[in-house]
């Protein structure tokens, strides 16, 4: 099986690199689009600001490559927000592979923002949650969220609901860091790359 | 809901730990990596790595520490000490580290707060704040606390909060070694404040402490060290502990 994890300017890859590791699947990073097609699964991950990330994409016209890719795609934090329609961040207008957009988390009492540490997800739908326990906790680090829609297949709560997986087609994403979320996390991952098996 | 967080710290030299630790079923005790991965796998919610050393050649050692650890630990993890410039986060991160801390180099330069932040994202810069209570003002110090700087400590928090980093860590120098608690009321202070997390550190004694800073203290995670590892109190217990007095934590399957 040939994974890929698209490099572009966002931090994070290494993180990413080590947990398919420590799971055993080997896996390529590149920005070459005919090896990105060619891939069985594809990881979009992300770190950093949209509107730069967003881009860097545009000038090596990843950002036609990646909506129009026909194998299973993971997209996670800044990586999921590229794949929704519009960010907040930078007034980016995004990919629009999921039909939601991502604004800033409102100020409010209490609630520092980014939203840092481990939060648990509740109503989990489709195999990428499969096997995990009820309401399991994940890390994030994120001042932006994308709003509950018909996409969501899980949901965290922070100032409000907020969608912490969608998925459409072809297309999965997280708002947490799955590499980096312990054993849950690392379940994620594995059910994504055998998420053919499971669908 | 969002957890509180519990963080064991490592003292690191020489790519070991310093303090002894207490593990019996630890082949190595001096080994940080094996170390890591026990209290991950306990319920840790992050750990921290803090080298003590600061040549170059250990500078080396520590990088392939810490490209073992990520190999290993699949929780969040940060590394500190003699970090003094975008190079040397460069190194760290790309050999794995989630986040880093800078301390003394902060306060000497306040723009390599600003600068680590646009460089790689406020979300992996902690701040560490060292502080003394003198003359009836909390005081910044450095050099593990030994010598004091000009900076107010609250005023210090908010600074380094404005240049972009991502979490304080915050330590008492009076209650460190103590085991008597956590400074409360300092750290309440702080973590009212700032609109970023605070870890509190310097004087966990027993699960008590704990409630306490995330009560009264407003902490977001707390942090020690030589509790953990003499195992005077250990993770799990803690944690549910802590949850039973209805503290939000982690629980882990």
């Amino acid at each position: 099986m040939k994974t890929v994890i698209i490099k572009y300017n966002a931090g994070n890859v290494q993180s990413v690199m080590y947990a398919l590791e420590r799971i055993g699947a080997s896996y390529l990073l590149t920005d070459d689009e005919a090896e990105i097609r060619s891939a069985d699964k594809v990881i979009f991950p992300g770190v950093g600001e949209a509107s730069t990330a967003m881009a860097y994409l545009r000038q090596r016209g990843l950002d036609k490559v990646i909506p129009s890719l026909k194998q299973p795609v993971l997209g996670t934090c800044v990586g999921m927000q590229l794949l929704c329609r519009y960010s907040e961040e930078g007034n980016t207008t995004c990919m629009g592979v999921f039909d939601v957009d991502v604004r800033r988390f409102p100020a409010t009492p209490g609630f520092k923002v980014p939203h840092t540490g481990w939060n648990n997800l509740t109503t989990m739908q489709g195999p990428l949650t499969e096997g995990l326990t009820e309401n399991p906790y994940v890390y994030f680090v994120h001042s932006y969220c994308a709003d509950v829609c018909p996409e969501t297949i899980a949901v965290c709560d922070y100032v409000r609901p907020f969608s912490a997986m969608l998925h459409r087609d072809n297309f999965y994403a997280a708002q947490f860091h799955a590499e980096i979320s312990g054993n849950v996390g690392q379940r994620i991952l594995e059910n994504f790359l055998d998420v053919d098996k499971r669908t | 809901m969002l957890t509180k967080r519990i963080i064991p710290c490592l003292d690191i030299k020489d790519g070991r730990t310093v303090k002894g630790t207490n593990f019996v079923n630890l082949r190595d005790a001096g080994d940080p990596v094996e170390l890591g991965a026990i209290y991950a796998r306990e319920g840790a919610d992050e750990l921290v790595f803090l080298d003590i050393t600061a040549t170059v050649d250990e500078r080396k050692t520590l990088i392939e520490l810490v490209r073992k650890v990520a190999h290993t630990v699949n929780i969040p993890f940060t590394v500190g000490g003699g970090i003094s410039s975008i190079a040397d986060v460069s190194a760290l991160l790309n050999a794995g580290a989630d986040k880093i801390s800078i301390n003394s180099s902060a306060v000497r330069n306040p723009d390599l707060v600003d600068e680590l932040a646009q460089e790689f994202g406020s979300q992996c810069i902690v701040v560490a704040i060292d502080t003394r209570f003198v003359d009836g003002e909390h005081i910044v110090h450095t050099h593990g606390g030994r010598r004091p700087t000009e900076l107010r400590t609250l005023a210090w928090a908010k600074e380094i909060e404005n240049r972009g980093a991502g979490e304080i860590l915050l330590t008492s120098m009076d209650t460190d070694g103590t085991k008597a608690g956590f400074a409360i009321e300092l750290t309440a202070q702080i973590s009212g404040a700032a609109n970023i997390p605070v870890i509190a550190s310097g004087g966990a004694g027993s699960m008590a402490h704990f409630v306490d800073v995330f009560t009264t203290g407003k902490a977001d995670a707390g942090l020690a060290a030589s509790i953990f590892h003499f195992k005077e109190i250990e993770i799990p217990a803690l944690k549910r502990f802590l949850s039973q007095q209805g503290i939000p934590m982690r629980t882990t399957a």
